[in-house]
């Protein structure tokens, strides 16, 4: 018990998915104008992850282990997340249009989330089992939720600032990251 | 011929996917600790790249248009296991230190975006050219954060000692928070630059991409 708490804590925070693994960047830069949207983004991505580490364990076990194909792990993982995506929109938008709705617009971006398949490839090499690979998607994409949020924030507040003409943009976004992750190496102390 | 290396051009400087367009962030922030290991991620990339743009250049007419991001990602992720296993079996010490940064040269949004916006609507040779400028443009970026990055954090380069003595190694440098302070440097210096010569650039159109939305959404574009 206490291993799964420790593990959740270590995805999350210590090895913060984005500020210090550098899995995500895209959409971390990329949705994290407002707060809402990134919100949105990181649900979504919550969403995915979880299911996608769940799914690929599986299949790892249950069909590449087996079968000796061990090697076409990279290829298999990238489909199922791209089907499971497509899937995940479809039955959202049939079952629950509300989320959809809040959603919509970022599934599809997920795909191309390397989080999504570091999460997958990771628990391949560290050998996790399926327990522990869902624990590991959920602390992983919780703390992409939480840094993608954050750095909304601190983007909004930006907004009314004024900022040398060369740094606005991407340099300035970049160094607020720069800070956050230091901030984040804090958290090593926490395991 | 002129157009070939107009492409090449394009790749390097006018479009150069890690400062101008800011695509595939997550390998060029990871793996640039050191000149070597940015000089192998960007080496195996243009590498993945050049193939991908060919064959996707050479299936165009081929491939339905409905299933083409999925069959972009199949040829994408084989040519990457090719180059993953040939690089574990011939350059076993750069692969452990890339680990699991070459699986994901897949998602690298460079390659999917060249394939979407480029090689599906060119012919085969023109579309190798702009996987070598691509490629190249990639390359060069990288090393070069990755040259930064290895002399402030470690006073080496190339693993030769390059800083003077007395110099004390600023360790951040090498770890992640250093990486965004200098790529956020690099592409201020750029932005300056830029604003001096007043040649504000066209950057492509988004492609509903993650990554390209950066740059269409940034507030910079608004004022040039």
């Amino acid at each position: 018990m206490t291993n799964m708490i420790l593990l959740l804590i270590g995805a999350s925070l210590v090895n913060n998915v984005v500020l210090s693994q550098f899995y995500g960047l895209c959409p971390f830069l990329g949705v994290s104008k407002q707060v809402k949207t990134a919100f949105s983004m990181g649900a979504a991505v919550v969403f995915v992850i979880t299911i996608a580490s769940a799914v690929a364990s599986l299949i790892y076990s249950f069909i590449l282990v087996p079968l000796d194909l061990k090697f076409l792990q990279t290829i298999v993982f990238i489909l199922v997340i791209a089907g499971l995506v497509q899937f995940v929109e479809m039955f959202l938008k049939k079952n629950s249009p509300a989320l959809y709705k809040a959603l919509g617009v970022y599934l599809p971006l997920i795909t191309t989330n390397c989080a999504v398949l570091g999460v997958a490839l990771t628990n391949v090499q560290k050998e996790y089992g399926f327990v522990n690979s869902v624990l590991n998607g959920i602390g992983t994409s919780v703390g992409f939720l939480i840094s993608i949020v954050v750095l909304a924030g601190i983007r909004e507040q930006m907004e009314y600032n004024d900022i040398a003409k060369p740094l606005r943009g991407m340099p300035i976004v970049l160094f607020a990251a720069a800070l956050m992750a230091i901030a984040f190496t804090g958290f090593a102390g926490l395991i | 011929m002129n157009k070939y290396l107009e492409r090449i051009y394009n790749g390097i400087v006018k479009e150069n996917p890690t400062f101008i367009l800011i695509l595939g962030m997550c390998p060029t922030l990871a793996v640039t600790t050191s000149v070597s290991n940015a000089f192998g991620m960007g080496v195996s990339t243009m590498a993945v790249l050049i193939l991908s743009n060919f064959l996707i250049s050479l299936l165009r007419n081929v491939i339905p248009d409905k299933v083409r991001i999925p069959a972009y990602i199949v040829i994408i992720a084989s040519l990457v296991t090719v180059v993953e296993l040939l690089m574990k079996a011939y350059v076993r010490s750069l692969s452990n230190s890339l680990g699991l940064y070459i699986p994901l040269i897949v998602v690298n949004c460079i390659i999917l975006g060249r394939a979407e916006a480029y090689a599906a609507k060119s012919t085969p040779l023109l579309s190798i050219c702009d996987g070598i400028g691509m490629g190249c443009g990639f390359t060069i970026a990288l090393s070069l954060i990755g040259a930064c990055r290895e002399v402030i954090g470690n006073g080496t380069l190339l693993g030769h000692t390059v800083m003077p003595s007395s110099y004390v190694p600023v360790a951040i440098f090498t770890k992640a928070p250093g990486a965004f302070i200098v790529l956020g440097t690099l592409i201020a210096i750029l932005n300056a630059l830029n604003i001096k010569n007043n040649s504000s650039k066209k950057v492509e159109r988004c492609d509903g991409d993650c990554c390209h939305c950066s740059i269409s959404c940034s507030p910079e574009k608004k004022e040039a």
